[in-house]
């Protein structure tokens, strides 16, 4: 550079070049950025040599400490699995019946299941069992397949209309699509339904029609069969909603509710947790 | 319509800019920013409220997520950088575009094209489900072809130059161009199913996908939303404050370090994985090496305003691009202190990313933009000044205020959000379910939305703005240096 040209207002020079009407001052490098910059660099060459670092061809550093993320990974886990062994084999040896007795196995069944239910169960029941349309509540004491800690846990190991051979099964007829009632004859029985619920009045044909078609499966008292899931139909509980339109069309084309096996997805232990839970929420029996 | 000027020193051959082609992407990048926001406050608004996905397949999250980030990344981003490299480069090269108007067309058209197919694509369901490269590969093969047409536009003026030597902003932009092709072709590299339908399937697969994935997704990040628009920052910073850039040697040497530096930080995406080991350290390592590198070019842009201080009273645009800047240097300090793993183990997957990515992506992509944007607007229609500087500022503080509500929610948010998923209670089990932090991030996806809602409203001031400017109205209000705060203000 021939000639020196300095900026007016800071007295730096330029570097001499112009674009546009924009020029570049000669500013040194700030000090502390130099040195900001070596020391991250060191830094990351002190990591290196500690950890896994710089790959070959086959093979890669290893670093000082032999650091794996994987063993340690597995290391954690085992301490987990060690801290939880003690209560892992009491809770394999009892039975639901019997954690409900004791204090202490119930009070960790209630922790694990309360954290079991959430991330399972929830997303279908509701947090903390409130149920919704479709989805039965669990915090009353209507139980739809029994609501003993075994009838529960088998429930749950076992599944509602699922995949599982020991499946709990059950299906209602599509009493108008299958041509069993007509039209006028599910709304009479639907009339009759209500009236057992406590709303409305029983006619004399929607009596006979009931007795024909429905008691075999929800029982002269319309009280339902927990054996086969049939409803209890006198405790105004309606799962798939409220009213003469929802109940007719459940007995014109019913509607069922599916649950997955839960054996297979979580262990024996988890599903006992989770029963015992289930079954504090609302009216277990 | 084309600016001219003539080589100092000589009154020879003047030089007869293209400016058609930058006015073009001028008002692409104003179309689709509004589009992108728009876009973008919708998902945030689904995130708290679902119903509002509609239950149509077309209007779920999933599908309207890509086209939220390709249209602010890809559509916005994208077109103010063709429109601000193809304005810088003619004049610090005093060369018109190579190819002329025919070649800077069609990468115009081309480039609106790939845009259209690709979101129409992901509102339909097609994507290879890479995130940032969602589009399937006939969609790739078009952009690989217009980019190859920038390339040349871009590398062919720079040959054309009639300066001895290359501003630093065209290294920027010429590392961007190139870096982008390698990253986007390697990516996107797949097998289509049949040539008449959409499906493909990579070529890349397992892990080995996954570390190419974030390889090209951090460099988008490192080129695209850095390198290019750095290369942005160091003309529109000197220009509008009338100062030299402040160090020469800083920016070769942060230039170098930063591209060296950016292509080994992707595996810091995905720490505690099944990449190995080793590409965890050094994913990490180079990210926090690359701090100095960045905050290199925040050095440069701020300290260009050494003795133009006072001129940020007066000058909202100028305020713009300067807090582009601080934006700049604050998300490229958190973003090595994210990639360190005990951090990242806290932050991976929460919120704190989203806001992370915000940071930078409203206040630093976006701001320096809306500042190009107010730049070129006057220039290009030949207009004596903006319509309203008042409503420079409008937009300024609006859109401030929504980004800190943005990021300060995502924050609270994300850490919250990582501090549930590792607590445990007395006995050993975890103390929350996913539903429960999903319930206890709530309001804070409402203050996000909140803050895009602000954001999105700058928008359209500027619009208005940007669009009386082109039409040649000027609006009749105060002058700056009568504004009460500036009496006030003793620096």
């Amino acid at each position: 550079m021939a000639e020196v040209k300095k900026d007016a207002l800071t007295g730096i020079e330029t570097t001499g070049h112009e674009w546009d009407g924009i020029e570049e001052l000669r500013t040194p490098i700030p000090r502390w950025w130099m040195l900001t910059l070596w020391v991250t660099v060191i830094w990351a060459i002190g990591y290196w040599i500690v950890y896994p670092a710089w790959p070959s061809l086959s093979n890669y550093t290893k670093g000082v400490i032999g650091y794996s993320s994987r063993a340690e990974l597995k290391k954690e886990m085992a301490r987990v699995e060690e801290s939880r062994a003690g209560w892992k084999a009491k809770f394999q040896a009892a039975s639901v019946g019997d954690i409900a007795k004791d204090s202490d196995l119930l009070n960790y069944a209630m922790a694990g299941g309360r954290v079991i239910f959430a991330d399972n169960c929830a997303p279908c029941h509701a947090a903390g069992g409130a149920g919704t349309k479709g989805y039965p509540t669990l915090v009353d004491d209507d139980w739809l397949w029994g609501g003993t800690l075994e009838a529960i846990e088998k429930t749950i190991r076992f599944g509602i209309r699922g995949a599982h051979e020991d499946t709990r099964e059950s299906q209602m007829p599509n009493f108008l699509e299958d041509e069993t009632l007509t039209k006028e004859q599910v709304s009479t029985v639907a009339d009759y339904v209500l009236a057992l619920g406590g709303s409305g009045s029983a006619s004399a044909a929607g009596k006979a029609l009931f007795e024909e078609n429905c008691t075999a499966c929800h029982g002269e008292d319309g009280k339902g069969n927990k054996e086969l899931g049939a409803p209890n139909l006198i405790d105004a509980i309606w799962l798939f909603g409220e009213g003469k339109d929802r109940v007719a069309a459940q007995v014109a084309k019913p509607k069922h509710g599916v649950m997955p096996a839960w054996q297979g997805r979580l262990n024996g232990v988890s599903i006992k947790q989770v029963s015992v839970y289930v079954h504090s929420l609302g009216g277990g029996k | 319509m084309s600016e001219t000027a003539t080589a100092p020193g000589g009154g020879q051959a003047a030089v007869e800019y293209i400016d058609d082609v930058v006015k073009k992407f001028t008002i692409a990048t104003t179309f689709w920013g509004v589009v992108g926001f728009l876009v973008g406050v919708v998902i945030a608004l689904q995130l708290a409220f679902p119903v509002l996905n509609l239950d149509l397949e077309w209007t779920t999250f999933g599908r309207l997520r890509p086209v939220h980030t390709s249209a602010v990344i890809f559509a916005f981003g994208g077109n103010i950088l063709f429109a601000t490299s193809y304005y810088i480069v003619q004049r610090t090269c005093r060369a018109p575009l190579f190819g002329g108007a025919g070649l800077a067309n069609f990468t115009f058209w081309g480039y609106q094209l790939f845009i259209v197919l690709a979101a129409s694509g992901y509102v339909l369901g097609i994507s290879q489900g890479k995130e940032y490269a969602e589009p399937e590969w006939y969609v790739d093969i078009w952009l690989t072809i217009v980019w190859v047409a920038y390339l040349v536009v871009f590398a062919g003026t720079l040959l054309k130059r009639k300066e001895p030597h290359i501003y630093v902003a065209n290294w920027f932009f010429l590392a961007f161009i190139l870096t982008v092709a390698m990253l986007h072709i390697v990516n996107a590299l797949a097998v289509p199913v049949s040539f008449t339908g959409a499906k493909s399937y990579i070529v890349w697969a397992g892990v080995q996908d996954a570390l190419t994935q974030w390889w090209y997704g951090h460099n988008a990040v490192g080129f695209f939303l850095t390198a290019g628009f750095l290369g942005m920052m160091y003309y529109l910073i000197p220009k509008q404050a009338e100062r030299p850039v402040y160090s020469y040697r800083l920016s070769v040497v942060h230039f170098w370090t930063l591209v060296f530096l950016y292509v080994w930080a992707g595996p810091h995406h995905l720490h505690y994985t099944a990449l190995p080991d080793w590409a965890q350290t050094l994913g990490m390592t180079f990210s926090v090496i690359l701090w100095m590198p960045s905050w290199g070019g925040m050095i440069n842009g701020i300290m260009t305003l050494s003795g133009a201080w006072h001129k940020l009273r007066t000058d909202p645009v100028l305020r713009f691009m300067v807090t582009s800047v601080a934006f700049y240097g604050m998300s490229t300090f958190e973003g090595p202190a994210m990639s360190i793993k005990a951090v990242n183990s806290l932050s991976h997957y929460t919120d704190w990313t989203i806001g992370h990515v915000h940071s930078g992506a409203l206040g630093w992509v976006a701001f320096v933009s809306f500042g190009a944007l107010y730049f070129l607007v006057p220039k290009l229609w030949n207009r004596e000044r903006l319509y309203s500087l008042r409503m420079v500022t409008h937009h300024f503080w609006i859109a401030t205020l929504g980004i800190v509500l943005y990021i300060t929610s995502m924050w609270i948010s994300g850490i919250m959000q990582g501090l549930m998923w590792r607590a445990y209670d007395s006995l050993g089990f975890l103390q929350y379910s996913f539903i429960e932090t999903v319930e206890a991030m709530h309001p804070y996806y409402v203050i996000r939305a909140l803050g895009g809602v602000l954001f999105l409203l700058g928008s359209f001031i500027m619009v208005y703005n940007l669009w009386m400017t082109a039409k040649g109205h000027l609006k009749d209000e105060d002058v700056f240096e009568e504004a009460p705060h500036a009496a006030a203000a003793g620096a």
